[in-house]
């Protein structure tokens, strides 16, 4: 992403691009502004507030008393929290590889031509991502149950039962796929929008030098994509640290087998709504916000490092 | 469709490197396909189907009676129709949530690309910053200092924290820098248009495509909204369809409950019909968009 504005190229040589410009003064802010001030609002005051919390404990005698970092220190230490945080770190480990590297297999097929019907594929597999995450869980739901749903359909036309989504062993990796369904398709759409954007003459270079249609996959496609597949990366991780949607909504489904703190995120809900520990959980809330931004940090890093070499 | 002929101009452009079709990756992208839609056929197939007979039949085809306008009916009936109730709900929260952060995104986004004005690079660098912090992780903080100021179970509690989507405001930015020509600014100056009337009848319409892209996946984010309704509101009165949908799933799991699964999953598929035909038919545009945005990275 670049971080500074580029002005637009102008053709008319007697005036200096930077005169032509409108003059540096306030009037931006009057676009700025209103966007600014919700921004500050909604974003900035409730991390601002959560941080206060997260300074304080409520007790039984004194009320809400200043407690420095003691809530980080506990969180720290809490096994909970822990097996949350190990649990979606596992998830995304093997998770966002097979999700992106369908998204990218897809976007490359589609991109090959060497298709028929195009407009079909990359409508159908994109499908998905209009389907609000609460449906998508409840359909997967249904199918996913051994005695109604088409697990069980399954199961009885193979006369056993080993497919069990609702088992301890099966549980994550169910989730997992509801996710990459939902996902895999808005992945490949923003691959093959960068695929798009590679010139042509680079094509017609790579011919001309006798390239073979894996070589142009791996020396012009795959570096053009680089900055896509970055990005997407960032965004799949922070979608896995901040899961909620799908443990949530399949926890009714699948009893006993999904905890009220089976990832971070429903930990600080069950903390805040039900626990009414309010000041932990905006604590744990912090911690998990850090912990992304710090990886999603590291991994633009490399990825722009691999870019310069 | 538009699509189709444009790949086809690309296709004749590429001639020289047009390769043979391939029956190996036709196969594998077949195996996608039916991956991503096989559960969008089993939710309109289970739409035919009475409760009944959605447990004892196999679920890729049709069986029993054909219960499909019975659901439909049964769907929107329930609960004094409570359902018709929660779709009034997601339309004023998308109006008002997607509506609000597609004009504050488009505004901004604007004023960043065709104005230079004091503290612009650090407007900058917060917006950037803001466009790796998903939703989720705003809930539980949005929601501590909703309860605080009393605007926990209000519609307040889903619009304001909808109205704010700096993912939109860069792309506008990145497609403003591209679309409006600043000489066309000038001359509107020149003829004393104010810098707002210029806004709305030029610019505009310069950036109509990308205003689309920006309202059409932020109508998708409040539609689809789940993490935040679900904290913020225990009125059933203020639930969008998403949590609705829940709760009649809950209902219909519980001990001594009502089974509704018939309506859970036809509701489910009027949930998703609307989305899916915005989706269809402004697809140019938002394609498009997408583009855009990622000539930028």
């Amino acid at each position: 992403m670049t971080t500074t504005a580029v002005a637009p190229t102008t053709t008319a040589p007697a005036v200096p691009a930077e005169k032509r410009r409108a003059p540096r003064d306030w009037r931006g802010w009057l676009f700025v502004g209103p966007f600014l001030a919700v921004f500050a609002a909604t974003f900035l005051a409730p991390v601002l507030y959560s941080v206060y919390l997260s300074l304080f404990r409520h007790q039984l005698i004194g009320g809400d008393v200043f407690v420095g970092l003691d809530n980080y220190t506990q969180a720290f230490g809490d096994a909970k929290f822990r097996d949350g945080a190990v649990r979606v770190l596992i998830f995304l480990i093997v998770q966002v590889p097979i999700m992106l590297g369908l998204a990218l297999v897809a976007a490359l097929a589609i991109d090959s031509r060497r298709l028929a019907g195009l407009a079909i594929f990359r409508l159908g597999i994109f499908l998905p991502y209009a389907v609000p995450g609460v449906v998508a869980v409840l359909m997967w739901g249904f199918m996913y149950n051994d005695r109604m749903g088409l697990v069980g359909n399954i199961n009885d036309l193979f006369g056993s039962a080993w497919l069990k989504p609702f088992s301890q062993t099966w549980i994550l990796p169910s989730v997992g796929n509801i996710v990459t369904w939902e996902f895999m398709g808005y992945n490949m759409l923003i691959f093959y929008s960068a695929l798009r954007t590679i010139p042509e003459e680079l094509y017609e270079a790579a011919a001309l030098d006798g390239a073979s249609q894996f070589g142009i996959v791996r020396n012009v496609k795959i570096p053009a994509l680089r900055g896509a597949i970055v990005i997407a990366t960032i965004f799949s991780i922070i979608g896995s640290f901040q899961l909620f949607n799908e443990p949530n909504i399949l926890r009714p489904l699948a009893p006993g087998l999904i905890t009220t703190y089976y990832t971070p995120n429903m930990y600080a809900y069950n903390l805040s709504f039900f626990g009414q520990q309010v000041n932990y959980a905006a604590t744990v809330a912090i911690v998990m916000g850090i912990v992304t931004a710090v990886i999603a940090y590291v991994v633009q890093l490399r990825g722009n490092r691999q870019e310069q070499r | 469709m538009s699509f189709l002929t444009l790949d086809r101009t690309s296709h004749a452009k590429r001639g020289l490197l047009a390769p043979r079709k391939s029956p190996v990756l036709t196969v594998l992208m077949c195996l996608m396909l039916v991956y991503a839609l096989l559960p969008l056929a089993w939710l309109v197939i289970s739409s035919t189907k009475t409760q009944a007979s959605l447990m004892d039949s196999f679920g890729l085809w049709f069986s029993g009676p054909f219960a499909f306008f019975d659901n439909i009916k049964d769907t929107l009936t329930y609960d004094d129709g409570i359902f018709i109730r929660w779709l009034g709900n997601t339309l004023l929260y998308v109006v008002a949530g997607a509506g609000g952060a597609t004009l504050l995104a488009t505004l901004g986004g604007y004023g960043l690309a065709k104005y230079q004005f004091p503290g612009k690079r650090a407007v900058f660098a917060i917006v950037l910053g803001a466009i790796a912090v998903p939703g989720t992780a705003l809930a539980v903080p949005t929601f501590l200092m909703f309860s605080k100021i009393g605007l926990t179970n209000t519609v307040w509690a889903i619009i304001i924290p909808s109205l704010i989507s700096p993912f939109g405001l860069y792309l506008i930015w990145v497609y403003a820098v591209e679309s409006v020509p600043t000489e066309l600014l000038e001359a509107a100056r020149v003829d004393g248009a104010g810098e707002l009337r210029t806004f709305f009848t030029i610019s505009v319409r310069l950036l109509a495509p990308g205003i689309v892209t920006v309202a059409l996946f932020s109508v998708v984010a409040v539609w689809n909204n789940y993490f935040l309704p679900l904290i913020m509101l225990n009125d059933p009165k203020l639930f969008p369809l998403t949590i609705g949908l829940q709760q009649w799933n809950q209902q219909a799991t519980g001990v001594g409950s009502d089974p509704i699964f018939n309506l859970v999953i036809t509701g489910s598929l009027l949930t998703i019909v609307p989305i899916m035909v915005i989706f269809l038919f402004l697809q140019r545009y938002w394609q498009s968009g997408l583009a855009a945005g990622s000539v930028k990275q």
